[in-house]
């Protein structure tokens, strides 16, 4: 029995491995200095980079983060707070329901009610899209954690004459806060590879902008248009462009394992 | 009844029922505390001795379902009028639970605070005050003076428990309400709290739940005894355990049942 679980749990471990050493393999030797910097050139031309949508990447995500985190973590609160009644219920299974939606789906009807209406593809639109996805997700593991904050700290606050939402954010949140900030982090890490709800609204963009009323570029876009293309110079910098991306994923992982420590060394 | 004639009453239960939903766990219950007494409630498990003490300051109707009936005076004035703020009135009535219940996220010094900075900002040398005042009176400030920044998990649970009391004492309340306060403690550190019982009684009026009788009667000056949900007796508290006038009484301290 222990064998077996060894051998399924090193099949896991393996495929990770397997896919950081071919992308280290592949992608490493383009990381230079002009990867990071320079934005695409004409296609066909060798060099350039990829600066446009490491940037991109940031204000996308980034912005996603600030509509989706106050409101997931807010939804999350009142869910585990007040969220016994029927609204509750209801709020519950819409979150459900959208965690288990397809994120193409998502950036369907974003592309529905966001770019149609503006007439042209956006950045903002991407980062709307990405907010839908993260909120039920942020909203459920939230909720997970505020409810693991014992009844009896509760109490001991609304004893002391703290007024009930007083006690959610000073007492029950501040403790669960731990928790609630890896959940969030693994959201970031989770949109921030996601590409299907960003063909229909970021679109991609092969030069440089800051712009997040125009079409914008993410690695994630990045890597599909350059692999899908026809030049051996495209499939290198899109195996440089999905090491960075993967390299940006296991450091959010990695962050969000640290603040577990944090909470379990402050409850030692 | 229980106390004498001219004791000057802090609170007063007239027929208090506490229900949950169409069920009354406490059933019609009239009681007198004395200022600055400590009063013992006792009972088998399930007699509803812990709801009667969380209806004194408001937190049983926090419970799913929780309501009562009957009044409840605090100097003289119904805590469940509806003019009465709930949450202010909390800050009259200090409360501490039957596990210790730090605030795993404040350090020593803010746990201690928590409650007078819900009141109001103050100022810092206030709070210096006020905290050590606290800590001395709950007879942990000798032990933690020079770690006031630190975690309050790093206590022991007794000494945890002595923080839930100076919690509770830092706002000044006027009663202070102990529900099985050394339930969780071993035999040293439930010795401290009762101690502490005897010394705190000075400034404030006590009102403690304990299902460890040797503890009733060590610790106070009154003893109600509670079976059902029904207060069956009330008398001074030398008197309940050595003639109670209840035959109920008489085979529950004697240790016939419960």
């Amino acid at each position: 029995m222990t064998g077996l679980v060894a051998v399924l749990s090193f099949t896991a471990v393996l495929a990770l491995v397997l896919i950081l050493a071919d992308l280290i393999a592949k992608g490493a030797s383009s990381l230079d200095w002009s990867f990071f910097t320079k934005s695409p050139v004409a296609a066909g031309a060798t060099g350039g980079g990829v600066a446009n949508a490491i940037v991109g990447t940031g204000i996308i995500v980034g912005l996603a983060a600030l509509i989706g985190l106050p409101v997931g973590i807010g939804t999350g609160l009142y869910l585990a707070e007040y969220g016994s009644g029927r609204l509750g219920w209801i709020v519950r299974f819409v979150a459900d329901v959208l965690n288990g939606t397809p994120s193409i789906v998502i950036g369907i009807f974003a592309w529905t009610w966001l770019v149609k209406p503006m007439g042209h593809f956006s950045a903002l639109a991407g980062s709307v899209a990405l907010a839908a996805l993260m909120i039920p997700m942020i909203a459920r593991t939230t909720e997970e954690m505020v409810r693991l904050v014992p009844h009896s700290l509760r109490e001991a606050a609304l004893a002391l004459g703290y007024a009930r939402w007083r006690t959610s954010l000073r007492i029950v949140a501040r403790t669960a806060l731990a928790g609630i900030v890896t959940g969030c982090l693994v959201g970031i890490a989770r949109i921030a590879g996601e590409t299907a709800p960003l063909l229909f609204t970021a679109l991609g963009n092969l030069n440089f902008t800051v712009s997040v009323g125009q079409p914008m570029q993410t690695l994630s876009l990045q890597i599909y248009q350059y692999a899908s293309g026809p030049f051996d110079e495209w499939h290198r910098l899109a195996w440089a462009a999905a090491l960075v991306l993967m390299g940006l994923v296991l450091l959010l992982a990695v962050g969000a394992r640290w603040a577990i420590r944090q909470r379990h060394g402050a409850a030692r | 009844m229980a106390p004498p004639a001219d004791a000057v009453l802090q609170l007063e239960t007239v027929r208090l029922t506490a229900l949950y939903g169409p069920r009354a766990v406490v059933k019609d219950v009239s009681l007198m505390f004395p200022k600055h007494s400590v009063s013992a409630v006792i009972g088998p498990s399930g007699c509803g001795k812990s709801t009667f003490l969380r209806c004194l300051n408001r937190m049983h109707e926090l419970s799913e379902g929780g309501w009562v009936t009957g009044r409840v005076l605090l100097d003289g004035a119904d805590i469940y009028d509806e003019r009465v703020d709930p949450v202010q009135l909390r800050r009259r009535i200090g409360m501490v639970f039957q596990r210790p219940t730090p605030f795993p996220t404040m350090s020593i010094y803010d746990n201690v605070a928590a409650g007078l900075r819900v009141n109001g900002s103050r100022s810092r040398g206030e709070l210096d005050q006020a905290v050590e005042r606290a800590l001395r009176q709950a007879a942990l400030w000798d032990e933690v003076q020079d770690r006031l920044r630190h975690s309050a998990l790093a206590l022991s649970g007794g000494q945890q428990q002595r923080l839930c009391i100076a919690r509770a004492l830092a706002p000044q309340p006027e009663v202070l309400l102990l529900d099985e306060p050394t339930a969780s403690l071993d035999p040293s550190g439930t010795q401290r709290i009762e101690d502490l019982c005897h010394e705190l009684k000075l400034a404030y009026t006590i009102v403690i739940v304990t299902h460890n009788l040797q503890q009733a009667a060590r610790v106070s000056d009154y003893t109600a005894f509670f079976f059902l949900g029904e207060l069956v007796e009330v008398a001074r508290t030398e008197d309940l355990f050595t003639k109670p006038a209840r035959e109920q009484t008489e085979a529950y301290i004697t240790g016939r049942f419960g």
